[in-house]
């Protein structure tokens, strides 16, 4: 018998390792359903399958009756494009200042400290600030996102930035360059392949400002409409928006992978070793 | 094409001497050698050369002049490891130096521009064999390509002065030996001054027109730290010297036995010590 450390499955019980939780907890959720349901047909807490399915269809296949909206498509657009704009415009900023902080030892020197301490704000904290200052459009929702991941984001580049070898730096002077040529040609492009990594780390963190954001004060959005379902403990209703929020969340995920490794092939190999 | 004066050359950190009374003079279109026990500030003394470090006292000049306070154009490097980019391919890591010169916002060219500056690299890669792999990133390269492609990078800014730290130190023995024929032919073509810090003293012996070694004259425990290393022996090595030939010999029958003890025992791949000294 090879030891349990050495046996590894193949193609097929792999996929069936992976799904079986899956489907073990759905499993769990339809028994306890059921057996709610027996006892109290009215129950809310746990609906049925049918219910689910209702939801899903009035929610996203059917306008609604006061408004006219696709609730699930105009809630998903409004979402999507404060998180988008949050992570660009945070990226964006841990680009420059990564950078700058990780390359320039005088700016360095100067701003490392402040973003250490300002990193450690804890930024739900900083939001009725941001609602008094910004309002209660969407910018106060972006920038809550923004003032979330970047100094993350400025941390991680900078120290990316000062683990690349100095034997290149001082390569490149020896070849002519400099400090500008050296960020734009040596550097960054060798930034961008870790940013995508540490923005993929982010992701979890800036949903969890969007929605916060858009429980606390917003009139659409995913995270607007849970906790406006919550009221009516529509749980039909919540338990899919979940769903759909870890399914794009999911899928971002899965996009920047792919993006890392199509725009950056050397980068898959210079990991491997 | 350039000599190198090292007046009084001090190194210190704090109170640890690391170097001490360093003084050379070095005509151009020298090859000189640097071996020395692990410790003994060779490479604190390239670094110096590099303007990587500066010296605590004393100063280096290169024809008549101080040297740059940072690293420039006029000093090419190979180092043992981490010289090329990883995220250029072969062509563009070596065609990097004409695009820093040519377009000093970007440090990057376009067109036409690109084409010839890509052209240019291509000779240049053609000197060290490397024309197959001009699309290739680094990591898909031996170890052997890589110092190769470094050295071509280097090249192709015509620098006065070489600077070589240990760059065939991770080789195997039969492409270290391929390098070493190429680097006397790329010296002899391009008339650089060469700086090559070295632990092997048979590739000490074989490539360089001089020899020095650096070392401690005092080991007492007590004493180290108070007192720096220093050059001990300064040794010209004409083409017509014994030595030499010696080492080149070494280094035909260490290829044979080294290929065929790689075969029988591929884990060996350390490089064993022929002192060539000791057979003077």
């Amino acid at each position: 018998m090879r030891r349990i450390i050495n046996r590894k499955p193949d193609r097929h019980l792999s996929l069936f390792l992976a799904l079986l939780p899956f489907a073990l907890l759905l499993l769990a959720y339809v028994i306890s359903s059921e057996v709610r349901l027996a006892e109290n047909p009215s129950d809310k807490l746990l609906p049925g399958l049918t219910k689910f399915s209702e939801a899903i269809t009035r929610l996203a296949f059917q306008a609604d009756q006061r408004t006219g909206d696709y609730l699930l498509w105009t809630d998903t657009l409004a979402s999507l494009s404060r998180l988008a704009s949050g992570m660009l415009a945070a990226t964006a900023i841990g680009a420059f200042c990564g950078v700058t902080i990780g390359l320039i030892p005088m700016v360095r020197c100067g701003l490392s400290p402040l973003v250490a301490v300002l990193s450690m704000t804890p930024p739900l904290a900083l939001l009725p600030i941001l609602f008094i200052v910004f309002g209660l459009g969407e910018l106060s929702k972006v920038v809550l996102i923004v003032i979330g991941i970047a100094p993350f984001l400025i941390r991680d580049v900078a120290l990316r930035v000062q683990e690349l070898p100095s034997e290149q730096l001082i390569k490149a002077q020896t070849l002519g360059a400099n400090s500008w040529q050296l960020a734009v040609r040596v550097v960054l492009p060798q930034t961008w392949p870790r940013l995508i990594d540490s923005v993929r780390l982010s992701l979890g963190p800036a949903w969890l400002f969007l929605i916060a954001a858009e429980a606390v004060a917003s009139q659409s959005g995913l995270g607007y409409r849970i906790f406006l379902l919550r009221r009516y403990l529509a749980m039909d209703s919540i338990l899919p928006y979940v769903a759909w929020i870890t399914f794009l969340a999911y899928l971002l995920d899965f996009v920047l992978r792919k993006m890392q490794d199509k725009l950056f092939p050397w980068f898959a190999a210079e990991r491997g070793h | 094409m350039s000599s190198v004066s090292i007046k009084n050359v001090w190194k210190e950190y704090g109170n640890q001497v690391i170097l001490e009374q360093v003084n050379l003079e070095v005509p151009e279109q020298s090859f000189v050698s640097i071996v020395g026990p692990s410790g003994c500030g060779k490479s604190t003394f390239l670094r110096m050369l590099l303007s990587q470090e500066k010296p605590s006292r004393g100063e280096i000049l290169i024809d008549g002049e101080s040297l740059a306070d940072e690293p420039s154009a006029e000093r090419g490097v190979v180092f043992q490891r981490y010289s090329v980019f990883p995220h250029l391919t072969v062509a563009e890591n070596v065609a990097l130096g004409l695009e820093f010169e040519q377009s000093p916002w970007l440090g990057k060219l376009f067109g036409k521009k690109k084409r010839q500056a890509l052209a240019e690299a291509e000779h240049f890669l053609e000197a060290v064999g490397l024309v197959e792999a001009r699309d290739k990133y680094p990591t898909a390269l031996s170890g052997g390509m890589q110092q190769r492609l470094a050295i071509a990078q280097a090249l192709i800014k015509k620098p006065r002065i070489l600077l070589l730290d240990e760059p065939f130190g991770a080789l195997d023995p039969g492409i270290r030996a391929d390098m070493h024929e190429l680097m006397l032919r790329l010296w002899q073509e391009s008339k650089m001054t060469v700086f090559l810090v070295t632990h092997d003293l048979r590739e000490a012996f074989l490539l360089g027109t001089r020899l020095i070694t650096f070392d401690r004259p005092r080991q007492h425990a007590e004493e180290v730290g108070f007192y720096g290393a220093t050059i001990t022996y300064d040794v010209p090595l004409h083409a017509s010297d014994p030595l030499k030939k010696q080492a080149e010999q070494f280094e035909d029958v260490e290829e044979l036995t080294q290929s065929s003890a790689n075969l029988s025992n591929p884990s060996h791949r350390d490089d064993p010590v022929v002192d060539v000294a000791v057979a003077k």
